[in-house]
């Protein structure tokens, strides 16, 4: 049995993780930007890239679906398996609750989301000027969460290797290749 | 010569007016009118109205060429959708509503295009700038009120509507388009 993830579960991983960084990073940083041009654009991109994530995430859970991850090793304690398989389902559970949000505050506040300019995504709730402010909050406190556990994520995937010496930050690299 | 000729004319000349005066449009319903705007940002279409405004008419469907048409948008009223559009549209760089609060159309023509369709043309002021525009009007009754559903477009460079970084068409086209909506019953 392999102790590696597939090279696509590998690919939609990373691709997911730069993704995230930017859609964090450009949300925190355009949300208390004045009113300007610049501001629009880095709004749409922000919808752009957090609509593609979404469907990152669907492909990515199709693919966990069809090919099992490896088991965690069996040096971990199984309360440490607990912890790790409940942060990942968090972690799942936040890349498909903060697009929804953001998806339902785009309709609340009347701005469509039109992916990459081009194919309109449609609209989930009517105009609520109120309900669109609360989504907003609520898209924010969630993004605040994901990168918290994103942390928390960087952060275990490094003690484990380097202080637990459990051979599992390995089966996520994009440089190892698993031996046959 | 017919002594009833100037009796005639007389009872003729009094009740014209009195006709004409039966059928004319004029007195507005406010709360249920509304002003609307559309235009393009970023590709998406984003819409808004205007909460206040001030509408005169007198519209007589008989005789259209005599008809007139004015309204006075309060451009502080704007509403974008959120709160933060509204004060950026009223601000300096858009309407700069301190300076020019009102922007106005008043009607100098209006042609009767066949059926319940008519055409006003008319002058476009907002923020010191005037335009000719024209607007196909849809003209229909119930019982003594009138609704006239219209719209036009502008392009709000001609306006210096959005100036600055905004004067670019790349996030906010240029291209404006409003859509009116009058309900008007005959006067007393």
């Amino acid at each position: 049995m392999t102790t590696h993830y597939t090279a696509t579960a590998k690919g939609l991983h990373w691709l997911m993780a730069i993704l995230l960084f930017g859609l964090l990073a450009l949300g925190f940083y355009m949300s208390d930007l004045p009113l300007s041009p610049q501001k629009l654009k880095l709004y749409s991109w922000h919808k752009w890239a957090g609509v593609t994530a979404f469907l990152l995430v669907a492909l990515r859970l199709l693919w966990r679906a069809a090919q099992r991850p490896p088991a965690l090793p069996d040096s971990m304690s199984k309360i440490l398996q607990r912890a790790s398989q409940a942060g990942h389902l968090a972690l799942y559970l936040l890349m498909i609750a903060i697009p929804v949000s953001g998806w339902l505050m785009s309709s609340a506040k009347g701005f469509q989301t039109v992916w990459f300019g081009v194919l309109p995504i449609p609209d989930l709730i009517g105009r609520n000027r109120e309900l669109g402010d609360l989504l907003a909050l609520v898209h924010q406190a969630l993004a605040l969460l994901l990168a918290a556990l994103v942390a928390g994520h960087v952060a275990a995937a490094l003690k484990h290797h380097f202080f637990d010496q459990i051979d599992i930050l390995t089966r996520m690299s994009p440089l190892h290749r698993p031996e046959n | 010569m017919n002594r009833f000729a100037p009796a005639l004319a007389l009872a003729l000349t009094s009740a014209l007016p009195l006709a004409a005066h039966a059928v004319e449009y004029n007195q507005i319903h406010a709360d249920r009118s509304a002003i609307d705007f559309s235009y393009q940002q970023m590709g998406v279409t984003m819409d808004g109205k205007f909460r206040k405004f001030a509408t005169q008419l007198n519209f007589d469907p008989a005789k259209p060429a005599a008809a007139r048409a004015a309204f006075d948008v309060d451009l502080a009223s704007i509403d974008t959708g959120s709160g933060e559009a509204d004060q950026e549209a009223a601000g300096k760089l858009w309407f700069n509503t301190k300076a020019f609060p009102v922007a106005r159309f008043a009607s100098s023509s209006v042609k009767a295009l066949g059926g319940n369709r008519f055409e006003v043309a008319g002058k476009l002021t907002i923020k010191g700038r005037t335009q000719d525009v024209v607007a196909p009007v849809t003209f229909t009754t119930q019982g003594n009120q009138g609704a006239f559903d219209g719209a036009f477009s502008f392009k709000r460079a001609d306006f210096a509507i959005g100036e600055g970084p905004w004067a670019a068409f790349d996030t906010v086209a240029n291209e404006i388009r409003i859509k009116f909506h009058v309900i008007a019953a005959t006067g007393k």
